[in-house]
């Protein structure tokens, strides 16, 4: 087979498509989206019907799997990892339920938070649902685990996790393909108790996980990803998990390593190579992108054993991406420092694009909200989560998917009146409709701006799952039709479009404003596909 | 025949000892640096050499600075990521961009730059004060690319100008960019591909004047 060319997120893909996967479920999130999009435009998975959904948030995405897997087929499901956080409830259970047909999930990290607002390391949470964790160190290796991951999953009945970071989903590689593998027959559970989680039964098949463990344990030690390099030189010993292997080589590529190396890409972790690397090598060199993960394992809570070093004795940044340079320093070796950036050089942070219309939005929003003051504007993760940088500074608060409305509501109940919640069209969907029905429920003062651009925009154009719905869903929770307000976000509107955001902002009770106005990137790339059709 | 055989040895001969060349593509969101990434990466698979290419995606593209690191090798490449000090080249379609992965660039490593500002801060500096930063490392070569594109009425393909530019020292053979350019153009139109073909071209042609006014000079002295 030939080489291709694939970024880390592209090869998971196409190896879930040759290994006979069914479906993939997905909501978009940066580093993870190129996997569900490549399934999507990619012609193969087309002729074998393989589903490839983009679902209203993480949590349903997760289920959806779930469910095909319960069905007998191989389903993946892919996201970022705040959206493991979303997923949680249904991800740690499926470790009880356990799978039918193979099911893999798998999260993309984003150390040192290129576009993320946190770098939480997702291989705790594979530890914390007692589930096989794979970490590829390159793309040829991420191709070849979705294969081997449903083969685990369908051999021990588990869901397997594969974790990958910002680096490996984002940068391109050559991948061999392996022959492709038929998709499995619609093939119920046996055991038709085994997704019903009640006390009794899931008491049951929590100690079948636990039970398990032994055997991802034996797993772990003769994995092919978990590799044991034998060196002379024992005053060091090395460890590295996924693609700190990379940093590390990159630092070998005139001379051989001359210390014992122990590669760890599958997890629980390979205990007896461990304490093998541990015998044999003085100092042991704990190299991991994201957390402390393995180190922390390593030097307990007493941490009186050999010296150990890494992320948390200082050899290495404790927070951020590694690199191959703080891996040299980590060892010692010498690390060239390069220019420095001159002076001259200016930030340049991201910006709203020219003609945006969350622009308009936002302007019409800071007149109107001046004489009560821009301190009781809330919002969460969009495109629009920019608009706290100058020139608008306007907003106030970006926690997560939806918490807008509903801090804006705890911040009306705390006494500020009026309050403000400002969230896209598609993160209202994903988790704003369920804290807007808590404000109607309880007739809370806010002003809630949905702002509807008409697709998933900040992660490249995806649907949005309501549009054109958005005031049905609003009106269907009980928000009052008369304060349900769509304003065409334009410059030429700005005088009205201000004039509604008051009167709304001076009604005592939920209101909803929609400014609606396509994005104006997918609304220049639909001009061109139609202008080059023609 | 021998005049012809001897260069094709010592090619292979100088592939096979240098063959590594480690390039930052810099440049703001929506600029097309993942359009240069994609053309050197076709043409080095096209020559038979390994690859590796980290990209930004995400919010970065919103007017943001972005970077790719592209690395080509005759060997396995390991880490996604250039080490700092090691960059055999920069190549970047906006003149500060250049100079903000300096840190990454080798002593003698080259840089090649656009010199038409792209503006979406309030706080930008001074052209001149970038350009006497960029005049003042030993080995550069800077072009208004923008405005070379514009004279060959194609003014999207002022990132071709700039790899154009860049090409003399990429070490791969210069049909093979074309090559690579039908294929990543070719479902846009002969058209599409023809005005970024002349713009490569009108970038070589820049930096070869620029060598050989280099070599007049150090002749000279």
């Amino acid at each position: 087979m030939q080489k291709v060319l694939l970024l880390g997120d592209e090869a998971i893909a196409q190896g879930g498509i040759d290994a006979g996967m069914s479906g993939i479920f997905a909501y978009p999130g940066t580093p993870s989206t190129e996997i569900t999009e490549y399934v999507i435009s990619s012609r193969e998975a087309k002729e074998r019907g393989i589903k490839a959904c983009w679902t209203a948030n993480e949590k349903t995405a997760m289920e959806a799997a779930l469910g095909m897997s319960y069905a007998g087929k191989r389903a993946m499901t892919c996201m970022k990892h705040v959206g493991l956080n979303v997923a949680a409830d249904p991800f740690i259970n499926s470790a009880i339920t356990g799978a039918n047909g193979g099911f893999i999930i798998v999260a993309a990290d984003d150390p040192s938070m290129h576009s993320s607002q946190n770098e939480q390391d997702s291989r705790f949470f594979g530890k914390f649902a007692f589930i096989p964790i794979l970490e590829p160190s390159n793309q040829q290796e991420a191709y070849d685990m979705v294969f081997y991951g449903f083969d685990f999953s369908e051999k021990y009945g588990i869901p397997v996790l594969i974790r990958i970071t910002t680096r490996l989903a984002h940068s391109r590689a050559g991948v061999t393909r392996n022959e492709s593998r038929q998709q499995n027959n619609i093939k119920q559970p046996a055991n038709l108790r085994q997704f019903v989680l009640l006390p009794s039964i899931a008491r049951k098949q929590y100690k079948d996980l636990l039970n398990k463990q032994k055997y991802f344990e034996e797993e772990s030690e003769n994995s092919p990803f978990n590799k044991y390099y034998e060196g002379e030189d024992k005053t060091k010993g090395i460890i590295t998990t996924g693609i700190a292997y990379n940093y590390l080589m990159e630092n070998f590529q005139d001379t051989k390593l001359p210390y014992p190396l122990l590669k760890i890409s599958q997890y629980p972790v390979p205990v007896k190579m461990i304490k093998k690397l541990y015998d044999e090598c003085d100092t042991i060199y704990v190299i991991e992108e994201g957390f402390p993960v393995v180190e922390e394992l390593l030097r307990g809570i007493l941490d009186n054993g050999k010296k150990i070093s890494g992320r948390m004795d200082g050899g290495l940044p404790r927070d951020g991406e590694l690199n191959p340079n703080s891996v040299a320093r980590l060892l010692g070796m010498k690390a060239k420092d390069g220019r420095e950036i001159p002076s001259v050089v200016t930030p340049r942070p991201p910006s709203l694009c020219i003609g945006c219309p969350h622009t308009d939005s936002v302007l019409a929003l800071k007149e109107a909200i001046s004489e009560y003051g821009k301190d009781r504007v809330f919002s969460d993760i969009g495109c629009y989560t920019l608009s706290a940088l100058p020139p608008y500074e306007m907003i106030n608060s970006c926690v997560d998917m939806g918490a807008s409305i509903t801090m804006a509501k705890g911040a009306y109940e705390a006494g500020i009146v009026p309050s403000v919640a400002v969230i896209g069209d598609s993160t209202f969907t994903h988790s704003g409709i369920a804290g807007l029905l808590d404000a109607v429920k309880d007739k809370s003062n806010i002003t809630v701006f949905i702002l509807d651009n008409e697709t998933t925009a900040m992660t490249g154009g995806q649907p949005s799952a309501a549009s054109g719905r958005l005031e049905d869903i609003c009106k269907g929770i009980g928000v009052e039709s008369e304060h349900i307000k769509i304003i065409n976000p334009l410059k030429r509107n700005h005088e009205e479009n201000v004039k509604i955001i008051k009167e709304e902002l001076n009604y005592d009770g939920v209101s909803v404003i929609i400014p609606r106005r396509e994005c104006i990137v997918t609304q220049s790339q639909k001009f061109r596909e139609k202008s080059k059709s023609k | 025949m021998h005049s012809n055989a001897e260069p094709e040895i010592q090619r292979k001969i100088k592939k096979q000892i240098i063959m590594k060349k480690d390039i930052i593509l810099a440049g703001v969101g929506g600029q097309g640096i993942l359009s240069i990434a994609a053309a050197i990466g076709l043409a080095a698979v096209e020559s038979g050499l390994y690859l590796k290419q980290a990209e930004v995606h995400g919010m970065s593209q919103r007017g943001g600075d972005v970077q790719s690191h592209l690395r080509l090798s005759d060997k396995e490449i390991f880490s996604d990521l250039i080490p700092r000090g090691r960059a055999d080249m920069i190549i970047s379609v906006e003149p500060m961009e250049s100079l903000r992965y300096l840190p990454m660039l080798s002593e003698d490593g080259w840089l090649i730059t656009n010199t038409k500002p792209f503006i979406n801060i309030s706080n930008y500096p001074s052209l001149e004060s970038i350009i006497s930063e960029i005049e003042s490392l030993p080995q550069k070569i800077y072009l208004d690319a923008d405005e070379i594109a514009v004279r060959l009425k194609s003014p999207k393909s002022a990132n071709m100008v700039v790899l154009g530019a860049a090409s003399p020292y990429l070490d791969i053979d210069f049909e093979k960019l074309e090559y690579a350019i039908k294929l990543l153009f070719g479902r846009k139109g002969e058209e599409v591909v023809n005005a970024n073909i002349n713009s490569l071209k009108a970038g070589r042609e820049y930096a070869d004047k620029q060598i050989s006014k280099a070599k007049e000079q150090t002749t000279d002295v």
